[in-house]
């Protein structure tokens, strides 16, 4: 079936509608069903962050319509012990107040993340800090076997030269 | 003017068009954000808290090779122009500015490094915002640089750092990486033939975002468009950028086949809109900075198809900088009016055009057919 919106794309949604007491239903291609502000797909989509906060911890109806786990659901959260931020700022402003403020809100930041940026994980650079912990080496020298493996995969040779020099820094600490 | 000398030359690199495609991608900007440990950032941080930041960068910075001969510049510290400048060369934002009529704060700064193509914004949203200019598409190269200095400073400072959800930030979207790329594009045949629209909604699909030239907020002017990731967790940096670069390339075919429909579809309007472009931009006595960013455009498409062929990809950005408000005080010497600004202007731009890059006079053009073959 062709879109009937844009006549070239394949027709996968169908969106039923009433308009002027009328029931009409609309053949739609991804694409236009995108730009009629339908979610075709899980990728997080162009909403200003200020639409994720008002659903967050929203009772009822925002919190069904987006698929909402119950994880995030309201909660009486207290006021970040570190900075004083209370989660109800954070709401109206969209910016925490410190790093401590992660682990006060975690729960319903957790839930943000993943409708923010399809996930809570992090995947990127391994941050050693400049007096590491065990437990921090060993995640940092984790990240970096991950990526070396990957760099060997992409036969970028001189980035795993580096990466293993790197490793072989950390490792013997580790081991001990 | 002294507080000026060590931003003299700063954030300009980029303008010598030495990139790849920097006919049509003007530069190609990384940033990091990153916090330390212990001190309250964005709404919650207070003066002692800025001022512990601060410190602690100018404590470290000559242990960072990459910033050992780099100037720290307190923004209360400098003119009013000389932060304008800033602004205007995208070094600092505007948040930095304290632009709703405050000031900016005490204990916000900015590092500028005279040797790399590197800036530090100190105590904005964030406590650091590590950021690199460079011509043209320069993805990998740009953030192999901030990397570099990412992993020094890193050394130094204790950044707040997070194992499942990364480098901890200010806003959440911004957590993870803290990784923002971008690239600033020129997009006139998109606009022309009205694709643009749809190019720029498939870049929703694929995690990107686009805004104007001055970033979060600015509205598109000039065909200029700024392209970065929307989302910074979950994929490693490399990917990201990678990412970023692969979305770039395709733009930039578009953006070339829709030149070439323009060419064979409406060559004498375009080569009609390109030389009242360069008439106007030649001979006008007052241009405003908007009037000048849309006949930029247009000139900046005729040097990139080689209709106006002594114009230089360099001249034409040093136009788009040189232009604006503050620098154009500065090289007044004095403040100026609006009208005086696009006097200014104007006087500006007709220099560079009759001294950089001679276009051929306009009887050679003349005898050929108007729709002819626009490459002769």
């Amino acid at each position: 079936m062709v879109c009937e919106n844009c006549g070239s794309g394949n027709a996968v949604i169908h969106l039923t509608q009433i308009v002027d007491q009328e029931m009409r239903t609309l053949h739609l291609c991804e694409e236009c069903a995108a730009e009629k502000g339908l979610e075709t797909s899980s990728v997080p989509q162009n909403f200003p962050l200020t639409d994720f906060l008002a659903q967050m911890g929203g009772k009822g109806e925002a919190e069904g319509a987006s698929g909402g786990t119950g994880e995030e659901r309201e909660t009486a959260v207290g006021p970040c012990s570190f900075c004083g931020l209370e989660f109800s700022e954070f709401k109206e402003t969209g910016r925490l107040g410190c790093p401590h403020c992660w682990s006060s809100f975690e729960l319903h930041l957790r839930g943000l993340l993943r409708r923010v940026h399809g996930g809570s994980q992090h995947l990127g650079k391994v941050y050693l800090s400049p007096d590491p912990s065990v437990s921090e080496r060993e995640q940092r020298l984790e990240a970096l076997r991950r990526k070396l493996r990957r760099a060997v995969e992409l036969e970028d040779f001189e980035k795993a030269a580096d990466l293993r020099d790197e490793i072989r820094t950390l490792e013997p600490a580790a081991g001990r | 003017m002294s507080d000026l000398l060590p931003i003299q030359d700063s954030g300009l690199g980029w303008l010598d068009a030495s990139g790849e495609h920097s006919d049509i991608v003007l530069s190609t900007r990384v940033r990091l954000a990153r916090n330390l440990q212990g001190h309250a950032f964005g709404p919650k941080a207070r003066l002692n808290d800025r001022t512990a930041v601060l410190d602690q960068v100018r404590g470290v910075r000559d242990r960072v090779d990459l910033l050992r001969s780099a100037e720290i510049q307190e923004l209360v510290q400098m003119e009013a122009r000389s932060r304008r400048i800033l602004l205007e060369r995208r070094l600092v934002s505007r948040d930095l500015m304290g632009e709703n009529g405050s000031g900016p704060a005490r204990g916000t700064a900015v590092v500028l490094s005279p040797d790399h193509p590197l800036s530090v914004m100190i105590n904005e949203e964030d406590h650091l915002r590590l950021q690199t200019l460079f011509s043209g598409l320069r993805l990998r190269e740009a953030w192999s640089l901030l990397d570099a200095l990412d992993e020094e400073l890193g050394r130094e400072l204790a950044y707040a750092y997070h194992h499942e959800f990364g480098f901890l930030t200010s806003c959440p979207t911004n957590v993870g990486t803290g990784l923002r790329a971008s690239v600033l594009m020129h997009l006139p045949a998109l606009v022309l033939t009205k694709e643009i629209g749809k190019v720029l909604q498939g870049l929703s699909q694929v995690g990107l975002t686009f805004r104007g030239l001055y970033g979060e907020g600015s509205e598109v002017v000039g065909n200029f468009f700024q392209l970065s990731n929307q989302t910074t967790l979950g994929k490693s940096e490399e990917d990201l950028v990678d990412h970023l670069d692969r979305i770039v390339r395709q733009v930039i075919q578009y953006e070339t086949h829709a030149r070439q429909v323009l060419l064979r579809d409406a060559a004498s309007v375009t080569e009609d809109k390109i030389w009242r472009a360069y008439g106007l931009l030649r001979y006008a006595r007052a241009l405003s900075f908007e009037e000048l960013m849309n006949l930029l455009s247009g000139i900046r498409l005729g040097a990139s198809l080689k209709l106006l062929p002594g114009l230089r990809v360099y001249s034409l950005n040093k136009i788009m900088i040189f232009t604006q408000a503050a620098h154009l005080e500065e090289a007044a010497g004095r403040s100026l009016s609006v009208a005086e600004s696009d006097a200014h202007r104007a006087t500006f731009v007709r220099r560079i055009l009759s001294t950089e890059g001679v276009v051929p006079p306009d009887e050679e053009n003349a005898d050929g057919n108007a729709s002819g073959d626009p490459t002769d």
